[in-house]
C-alpha cells in the first residue's frame, strides 16, 4: 500500500502549476479536472435556464427575442447534457473506479488526458456560436431537420463541437471498459465489483454503441447543408423522419447514459448510511443490464406523433412500458436496503433519499408517457419538460451531488461543513420541486414546450416555476462555497470516513495517495470490503 | 440545527406567500375532458394510469418513510443483516408485469380506434407554414389561411409594453377559424410546407406532426358546438409560440351555409352585410 513517502516521491518529478494540469495522466487529477469543468458548465447552462425562466416569469415578451429564446433552450440542453452531467460522471469514474477495483490508475492514462482536454475546446466552440451571425443553434437540442438547417453560421461549429464531445466520450468509455476488465485486483471478480463500477461498465458500452450514431446523424446534416445531399429532405428523395429515428436511436440510450451511473452512486451510498448491505446485489446488476438492453428498442416513443404505422406504435408502447419492470426492481431494492437499517442522515444520504423519491415520481410520469394514445396529449408539452427534469435533476444531478459529498473527504482529506451541506440539500430539493412540479399542471392544461410566450391562463404556475428556478439556481452557489472550503481545509477526515462505508476506497488513507494501489490489495481486504 | 430549521421554515413561509398571491387566476391542473368520444376516453385512461401510479407511489413512499422514521440510528436501532430474498424479488417483478398488461390492453384498443381513419364523412387538408396554418376543405373546394390575430400579434412583440391580460384569448386567437360540423367523422390530412410543425387541439385529443413531403392522417368527430383552441406543438422556428389553432364547431346546417359563403363571397356580400369574411380566400402565404 502507498505511504506518504511514496506520495512525495511521485510528486517529485511532476511538473507544477498549469503545466501539471495540462500534462497530467493521473486519474485523480483528471477526475478533478472533469468535475471542475462540469461544475462550470452547470453554471453556464444554469444561467441559460434562468434566462428562460426570467422570460417566462410573466406573459408577454419582456427580455429576449424569440430566436434567442430558442437558442437558450437549445444551448441549455446541450451544455447540461454534454458539458454538465456526462463529464461529471466521467470525473467520478476517473476518481473512483481505480480506487474501487484496487488499481493504481486508469488503463489508458495518456488517452485519459486527451479525452478531457478535448472538452474545453469543444465547449468554447459551441459557446462561441452565441456570437455568430444568425445566432447560436435554435432548432432544439434534438437538431431536427429541416428546421436545424435554417441555422446561420453556427451550424458547422455546433456540429463539429458535437463530434468532439462524442470523441471525448468514446475515449472515456474505452478507458473505463479497459480499466474495469483488465485492472481489477486479483480476486475481485465481476460479481464482487461495487455497483458504481458495474453501472459504469454498462454505461460505457452504451456510449460506445450510440455516440457514433449521433456523429453519423449530424454528419448527414452537415452534408445536407453544404454538399448537396438530401438524406433528410423529402424534395430530394430523403426523409426528415429518418433523422428522428437515427437521432433517438442515439438519444434514448443517451438518457440512460445520464442515469445509470447515478443508480450506481445511490447503490453505494444507501447501504453506507443504512449500515446494511445493498439488497439484491445480483438483481441490481441484471436490472441495470436489462434497462440498457431495452433502451435500444424503445427510441420511437419520442416520436409517437410522426405518423408511424399502428404496429410500430404498439411495439414501441409495449417495449417502453417494459422498462418500468427493471426500474421498479431497482427502486424496490433501494427501499428494501434501507428497511430495518440503522439510518443516519448526512448530506450524501439526504441527496440519495431525495433521489429515490423524486426519481420515482419522474418514473411514474414516464410510465404515463409510454401509453401511446395518451402520449399524443402529453407529447411536446410542459408535462414532458416536467418528466425529464424530474429524472435528470433529482436523478442525475442529485446523485452527482450525493457522490461529491460522499467522497469529498476521501479526495481532500477534510470534512465538509455538514450544516451547510444539509442546507444546500433542503434549498435544492425545495427549489427543484417548486420549479418543476407546476410544469406537470401547465403541460396537462395545454402549454406546449419551447414557446417564449404563453396564453394568460398559464401565467400563475409559470411564475411559481420561475421563482423556484431562481431559488434552485442560487442555492448552487452554496455547493461551490462548501467544496472550496473543504478543499482548502477543515476537520481531518478519517480513512473510513463514514461508519458504515464498505469498499476498497475506504481502506486507504484520506486524502488518498497520488497513486493509490501500487500493490494490489490483499485477498483478505477484498473479502472484507466487498459484499457477499 | 435549530437555527437551520427556523431559517428553512421562514423561507418556506415566504414562498407560500409569494405563491398564494395571484390565487385569483386560473390554476388548471389537469387535461381537459374534451368534446369527442376519443378525448373522453383518453382522459379516462390518463386518470386510470395516474391513479395506479398514485397507489404504487403511496405504497413505495409509505414503506420508505416508515423506514426513515422507524429505522434510524438515533432511535438506537440495530441494523438487520438480510440482503436478498428470491421470493420477494420474484414477486415484485411479476406483479408489476401484470399491472402493465392491465394498462396495455385498454391502451392498445384505444390506439387501434384512434388510427382508424376509414369511412370519413369529409376531409380537411392541413398545411403547416412558418408561421401559420393553411386549411383546405377537399370535398367542398374551399381553402383559407389562419394566423395569429392582430391584437395578440401587436402585444406579443418584444417589449411592446402592452398587457397580454387585456387581450381576449391572448395568443390563442386567429384571424380565420377552422369551421367544422359537429357529429361528422372528419379526416385530417396533415402536411407542411417548410419545416416540421404539429397540429394539436387538446379538446379533440388530436395531435399529429405536419412533415414536409409527407401526408399524415388523423380523424375526429366533435360532439359539441363551440370554439376549441390549440397551438403548434413542434418547434418550428422563432414564431413557434405564435401559430395558434382555433376550431369552431357548428351544426351541419350552419356549416353548409358557411361553406356557401366561402364559395360565393361576392354574392353573399351583395345580398347581406358588406363586410363579411370576403377576404378569406384572398389571403396567401408570404
Amino acid at each position: 500500500m502507498s505511504t506518504a513517502a511514496a506520495h512525495d516521491h511521485h510528486d517529485h518529478h511532476q511538473p507544477r502549476g498549469l503545466v501539471r494540469w495540462l500534462t497530467t495522466t493521473n486519474h485523480k487529477d483528471i477526475g478533478s479536472l472533469y468535475l471542475w469543468f462540469s461544475l462550470i458548465m452547470f453554471f453556464i447552462g444554469g444561467i441559460m435556464a434562468l434566462i428562460i425562466r426570467a422570460e417566462l416569469f410573466q406573459p408577454g415578451m419582456q427580455m429576449v427575442n424569440p430566436q434567442f429564446f430558442n437558442s437558450m433552450t437549445t444551448m441549455h440542453a446541450l451544455v447540461m447534457i454534454f458539458g454538465g452531467v456526462m463529464p461529471a460522471f466521467v470525473g467520478l469514474a476517473n476518481w473512483m473506479i481505480p480506487m474501487m477495483i484496487g488499481a493504481p490508475d486508469m488503463a489508458l492514462p495518456r488517452m485519459n488526458n486527451w479525452s478531457f482536454w478535448i472538452l474545453p475546446f469543444a465547449f468554447a466552440m459551441l459557446l462561441s456560436t452565441l456570437f455568430m451571425d444568425g445566432g447560436a443553434p435554435a432548432g432544439g437540442w434534438t437538431l431536427y431537420p429541416p428546421l436545424v438547417l435554417q441555422t446561420g453560421d453556427a451550424l458547422p461549429f455546433a456540429i463539429f463541437s458535437v463530434h468532439l464531445m462524442g470523441i471525448s466520450s468514446i475515449m472515456g468509455a474505452i478507458n473505463v471498459i479497459a480499466t474495469i476488465l483488465n485492472m481489477r485486483a486479483p480476486g475481485l471478480t465481476l460479481m464482487r465489483m461495487p455497483l458504481f463500477v458495474w453501472t459504469w461498465l454498462i454505461t460505457a458500452y452504451l456510449l460506445i454503441a450510440v455516440m457514433p450514431v449521433l456523429a453519423g446523424a449530424v454528419t448527414m446534416l452537415l452534408t445536407d447543408k453544404f454538399f448537396g445531399t438530401s438524406f433528410f429532405s423529402a424534395a430530394g428523395g430523403g426523409d426528415p423522419v429518418l433523422f428522428q429515428h437515427i437521432f433517438w436511436f442515439f438519444g434514448h440510450p443517451e438518457v440512460y447514459i445520464l442515469i445509470l451511473p447515478a443508480f450506481g452512486i445511490v447503490s453505494q451510498i444507501l447501504p453506507t448510511f443504512a449500515r446494511k448491505p445493498l439488497f439484491g446485489y445480483a438483481s441490481m446488476v441484471y436490472a441495470t443490464a436489462s434497462i440498457a438492453f431495452l433502451s435500444f428498442i424503445v427510441w420511437a416513443h419520442h416520436m409517437f406523433t410522426v405518423g408511424m404505422p399502428l404496429a410500430g406504435e404498439l411495439f414501441f408502447m409495449f417495449a417502453t412500458m417494459l422498462i418500468a419492470i427493471p426500474t421498479g426492481v431497482k427502486v424496490f431494492n433501494w427501499v428494501a436496503t434501507i428497511w430495518q437499517g440503522s439510518m443516519t442522515f448526512e448530506t450524501p444520504m439526504l441527496f440519495s433519499l431525495g433521489f429515490v423519491v423524486l426519481f420515482t415520481i419522474g418514473g411514474f410520469s414516464g410510465l404515463m408517457l409510454a401509453i401511446t394514445p395518451v402520449d399524443f396529449q402529453y407529447h411536446d408539452t410542459y408535462f414532458v419538460v416536467a418528466h425529464f427534469h424530474y429524472v435528470l435533476v433529482p436523478g442525475a444531478v442529485f446523485a452527482i451531488m450525493a457522490a461529491v459529498y460522499y467522497w469529498l473527504p476521501k479526495w481532500t482529506g477534510h470534512m465538509y461543513n455538514e450544516t451547510l451541506g444539509k442546507t444546500h440539500f433542503w434549498l435544492s430539493v425545495i427549489g427543484m420541486n417548486i420549479t418543476f412540479f407546476p410544469m406537470h399542471f401547465v403541460g396537462l392544461a395545454g402549454m406546449p414546450r419551447r414557446i417564449p410566450d404563453y396564453a394568460v391562463q398559464f401565467a400563475d404556475f409559470n411564475q411559481v416555476a420561475s421563482i423556484g428556478a431562481f431559488l434552485f439556481g442560487f442555492s448552487q452557489l452554496l455547493l461551490v462555497w462548501i467544496v472550496i472550503k473543504c478543499v482548502r481545509g477543515g476537520p481531518k477526515a478519517t480513512d473510513r470516513v463514514w461508519e458504515g462505508a464498505k469498499g476498497l476506497e475506504w481502506s486507504v488513507p484520506s486524502p488518498a495517495p497520488y497513486h493509490t494501489f501500487e500493490t494490489a490489495p490483499s485477498q483478505k481486504v477484498i473479502e472484507a470490503e466487498t459484499h457477499g | 440545527m435549530h437555527r437551520l430549521k427556523a431559517a428553512l421554515q421562514g423561507l418556506f413561509c415566504a414562498l407560500l406567500v409569494l405563491i398564494a398571491q395571484p390565487v385569483l387566476a386560473d390554476w388548471a391542473v389537469n387535461m381537459p375532458r374534451g368534446v369527442t368520444q376519443i378525448s373522453n376516453e383518453v382522459y379516462e385512461l390518463h386518470m386510470i394510469i395516474f391513479w395506479i401510479c398514485v397507489v404504487i407511489g403511496v405504497g413505495v413512499f409509505g414503506v420508505m418513510f416508515a423506514s426513515i422514521y422507524l429505522h434510524r440510528k438515533s432511535r438506537g436501532v440495530k441494523p438487520a443483516t438480510f440482503h436478498e430474498s428470491h421470493t420477494v424479488e420474484i414477486i415484485w417483478t411479476i406483479i408489476p408485469f401484470f399491472i402493465l398488461i392491465a394498462m396495455a390492453i385498454p391502451a392498445a384498443k384505444m390506439l387501434i380506434k384512434m388510427e382508424d381513419t376509414r369511412n370519413a364523412d369529409m376531409t380537411v387538408k392541413i398545411t403547416g407554414y412558418q408561421w401559420m396554418w393553411g386549411y383546405e376543405y377537399v370535398d367542398q373546394g374551399v381553402s383559407l389561411y389562419s394566423r395569429l390575430d392582430n391584437e395578440s400579434n401587436t402585444v406579443r412583440q418584444v417589449k411592446s409594453g402592452l398587457d397580454p391580460k387585456s387581450v381576449p384569448n391572448y395568443l390563442l386567437n386567429v384571424d380565420n377559424q377552422l369551421v367544422l360540423p359537429v357529429g361528422k367523422k372528419i379526416r385530417f390530412l396533415i402536411t407542411a410546407n417548410d419545416v416540421i410543425h404539429a397540429w394539436w387541439v387538446p379538446d379533440l385529443a388530436v395531435k399529429k406532426d405536419a412533415i414536409p413531403g409527407f401526408v399524415n392522417e388523423v380523424w375526429t368527430k366533435i360532439d359539441k358546438e363551440g370554439i376549441y383552441r390549440g397551438q403548434c406543438a413542434e418547434l418550428c422556428g422563432k414564431d413557434h409560440g405564435f401559430m395558434p389553432i382555433v376550431v369552431k364547431a357548428v351544426s351541419e346546417a350552419e356549416f353548409k351555409l358557411w361553406i356557401e359563403q366561402q364559395k360565393n363571397p361576392t354574392q353573399i356580400a351583395n345580398a347581406s352585410a358588406p363586410t363579411s369574411t370576403v377576404a378569406l380566400n384572398a389571403a396567401t402565404p408570404q
